[in-house]
Formats: structure tokens, sequence, C-alpha cells
């Protein structure tokens, strides 16, 4: 693996791979008071932010930092993104310092693609060796999310084969809920969207997946469900009348969640708008996994970094 | 590198026959002897830890557990360490397969713990699962067993333990068998296929 840009790069075996490693950092840890490692010692890690982020940004940054190597945080805005830099020179800077990975979110689908591609060419000319992981790109993958969501899902469910999740909200925006759709579907799933029309994204049909518009009758028969929130940022048009009515047609209610079967797991990528898509009272309750999300996102974060940097080069 | 098993599924090698050092029996009374040192070794130790190194020193602490209590010492706790997050080669061939870690409760603290392979060669695995152990607590002691040792030794590591001394070239195989994995109890040598 020399870079993670898409899910759809990944066979089941690879991915599986990553989930395994995954849950043996978590076990090499396990009551540590001194939770490091020295496996990535000497290598430099940066997260290049163009878009805010909380939990994807420090648990790419704690990864890095229980595994020994150097993080070095930039983000657009304080940076010289907002001097007028292009990607190319800033991309081109930061592989002359010598970054052995640079993880990157950006508003535009393709970003870490073009990136990848420049790290390719310099690699013939310069010699260096850097990888880019993709940490969300405008409305097109968050691969490391879909793999943090598949590490809880194996966790609570046992197996994420012959499962069936459903993807509730507002898919067209969702970078989470296209990684999700094809990750889960490689590895064995069935995967349902659940979703008003106006939010599905063209080309659905094509997709590894169902399409449902209405969530009640869909819950009784979900091993887990994954709400998605409400881009309010990316969304320019009229999708829906209002959110109140968004909420009674898809959040999931205290009712709604008791039309899940009794081992059906909720899980919410976050941030959460509580009362919109998510009743605070099901996002704090057991079916709940979302704080467990949080908790392997570091951890799968680790195997991301330990497969992209700890062996030789490939 | 332990043993040469890792990373060869036993195919044909050089066209010669494997020798046999241990049979299945050999095997046995090997793990019976150690045992016996053990409790001889550690009779005044108040907590013994038995820490295997996947796959098969996983495998062999169990079993010399077990002999431990058969033969009437106080049953030691038995864990794994995988030592791969602290190789000093990673960066030799790609990203390795984790294995299993598992520190019994009661950790290692102030405990004499036992380190477990089949097969001691450089001492680089032992070096590292070293490192990994101390990371869970700082033990009174550590001792090392292995069922082989095949000398070339890397590092001034030695085992306290030691099943039975093969001298070998560089380009032999060591293939340690163990019945929880492999169907059988087995030591063999295989000529000229290793580096």
């Amino acid at each position: 693996m020399k870079h993670l840009l898409t899910v759809t790069d990944l066979d089941a075996a690879t991915a599986t791979a990553l989930l395994d490693t995954s849950d043996r950092l978590r076990q090499a840890l396990l009551g540590r008071e001194v939770r490091k490692l020295p496996t990535l010692r000497g290598r430099t890690v940066i997260t290049m932010f163009y878009e805010d982020s909380t939990r994807t940004r420090v648990s790419f940054e704690i990864a890095g930092k229980w595994m020994s190597a150097d993080t070095v945080n930039v983000s657009a805005k304080g940076s010289s993104v907002s001097k007028g830099e292009s990607l190319r020179d800033t991309s081109l800077t930061l592989s002359a310092m010598g970054a052995d990975c640079v993880i990157v979110r950006h508003p535009a689908s393709g970003a870490a693609h073009r990136l990848a591609a420049w790290a390719d060419k310099d690699r013939e000319s310069t010699g260096t060796h850097t990888s880019i992981v993709n940490a969300g790109d405008g409305t097109h993958e968050h691969p490391t999310q879909a793999l943090l969501d598949a590490a809880t899902l194996r966790d609570r469910l046992g197996s994420v084969a012959g499962r069936r999740i459903g993807i509730v909200g507002d898919v067209l925006h969702s970078r989470v809920a296209r990684s999700n759709v094809f990750l889960l579907a490689t590895l064995g799933a069935e995967v349902v969207l659940i979703a008003p029309p106006t939010l599905l994204p063209v080309g659905v049909a094509e997709w590894p997946c169902r399409v449902s518009h209405e969530i009640d009758a869909e819950l009784p028969g979900l091993d887990a469900v994954m709400m998605l929130r409400v881009q309010a940022e990316r969304m320019t048009g009229g999708f829906f009348p209002s959110s109140r009515e968004y909420a009674v047609a898809y959040g999931l209610s205290d009712a709604r969640a008791a039309m899940l079967p009794e081992h059906g797991v909720v899980l919410h990528p976050g941030p959460m708008v509580r009362g919109m898509e998510i009743a605070p009272s099901v996002a704090d309750s057991a079916r709940a996994a979302i704080l467990a999300q949080v908790r392997n996102g570091v951890h799968v974060r680790m195997a991301v970094l330990y497969h992209l940097l700890a062996g030789a080069p490939e | 590198m332990a043993n040469d098993r890792r990373g060869d599924a036993g195919g044909e090698g050089s066209g010669l026959p494997d020798r046999e050092l241990l049979s299945a029996s050999d095997v046995t009374r090997t793990i019976a002897r150690i045992a016996h040192q053990i409790i001889e070794k550690t009779a005044d130790a108040e907590h013994v830890v038995l820490i295997g190194i996947p796959t098969r020193g996983t495998v062999l602490a169990r079993r010399l557990a077990a002999a431990v209590a058969e033969f009437g010492g106080r049953a030691p706790a038995v864990g794994t360490v995988d030592p791969t997050l602290y190789r000093d080669d990673l960066r030799r061939r790609p990203a390795r397969a984790l294995e299993d870690t598992q520190v019994p409760e009661g950790g290692v603290d102030d405990a004499l713990v036992v380190l477990v392979d089949d097969v001691l060669m450089s001492g680089r695995t032992v070096r590292a699962a070293l490192d990994a152990v101390s990371e869970h607590g700082r033990p009174r002691a550590v001792q090392l067993a292995v069922l082989v040792d095949r000398g070339h030794r890397e590092l001034p590591i030695r085992a306290d333990y030691v099943g039975k001394n093969v001298p070998t070239s560089r380009s032999e195989l060591i293939l340690v068998s163990l019945t929880e994995i492999d169907g059988e109890d087995r030591v063999a040598i295989r000529r000229g296929a290793g580096e």
C-alpha cells in the first residue's frame, strides 16, 4: 500500500488486514501507563487540512504520536495557503521538508488523488517517498472513517459480512456515506441507503447497495443504522422544506430506535446535530457506539500509518 | 529470527529430504525437561509469568505452564507479547502483520518473566520482545526458554533453558511443527534452502 486515497483500492483481504492490525494495536496498548510505541520513530507525518475538523485531525495526530512519528499540523488558515499558495506548491514544499506522509483534507473532490500523482512524479525526480492519505475530499471519499466504522461494527456485531447496515440522511453531500457503501459491500455487508430523493447523488443506482425512502419500513431489518449529519454548509438549494420536517421524516427518535432489533447498533460519524438527525436520548443510549467509533478512529489510523510507513518502501 | 517456518509454508527447498532433529516424543520429553528446570530455577519466586513470542512460542508457553503445574510447581500465569512493533528490521521488508499481545491479569511488575520462543538465532526477536515486555511493567527478572538454539547470535543474548542445541549453517532452515498449529510435533532441518 503506497497511498490511501479511496476505499475502492482496498480488496477484502487488505481491508481486513487493516482492521486486524487496528485490533492488535489496541491490544498492544491496552492497560499501559505509557501509550507509546517506537515503530515510526524518525518518520514525519504532516496533516494538511483545508477544511475544519476536530476528530479526524486530532486522531491522526494522536495516532502518529503514539507510534513515535513526528507529527506536524498545517491548516489552510494561518499558513501560506491564505497568501494564495497553490496546492501544488504547498505539497512540493512539504515533501522538500522530508514528509514521509501527508494527510490531506480538502473541499475539492479528487484533491488527494492529485497530491498522490504529484508525489509519485516527484519520487522519480527526487527519490522522496511521500505517502498520501485522503482524510476527506469534497463529497467524494473519507476512507479512514469507513474503516473505523467497519472496525466498530465488527466489535459490536462480531462480523461485517452478512450484516444489513442502513445509512440514513444526507447521502448527496456525504463522503462518509460513499466510502462506507463501498467498503462495507467489499467486506460482504448488505447496505441500504435511506434518504429523500433530493439527498441522493446521481449515479447511486450503480453503487453496490439498495435505496429506500422509508426509514420506518427498514429499521426492523437492520443490524446497524448510521445516521448522517445534514451538511447545511454544503447545501445551496432547497433539499427539504424545513429542518423540523426533516427531523420528523428521517430523524432517529426514541420510537424509531425502538424499532431496531435487540442487537441493533446506532452509529454517527460526528459531529452530531442533536435533535436534527438523532435524538439526544438515542445518541446517549447503550445502542449508540458513537464514542467507540472515536476510540477506534485512533487505532484504525495507527493501522493505516503502520501499513504505509513501517515497512520497506514499495 | 525464530522459526524459519515463518514466511515459508514448508514447500520444497533444495530437493534434499528434511532431516528430523526431534520426533513427537522427543518434543514432549524436551518440554517436560524444560518445565522441570523452570520449577527448579524459579522455586523461590512468588510470581512467575511465562510470555510466549507468537506464534509457536505462545503455544510452547502454554504447554510449559501446563507441564509445570502437572509436575507439582505452582501454575504460572501465561501471556503472549508480539515483538513486531519493536523490531529493528521493519524497514527492510514490507509491513508485517501483527500478532496477539495478551499480558496476563496481574501484569509483569515484579514478576519473574520467562520469555518462550521456538528457535533462537540472531537474538533480535528476543531483544524486541524484551523491549515490548518492559513497556508493560518492570519484571523482577527476565529469563529465556527456547526449544532450539541454532547459534549465529548477533546480540549478547543467551537462553536460560534450551531444548536442543543445533549447530547450523546460515543456509539451513529449522522447521518447528507443533500440533496446535501444524497438526504434529516435530523439529526438522532443511539444508541449503535459506539465505
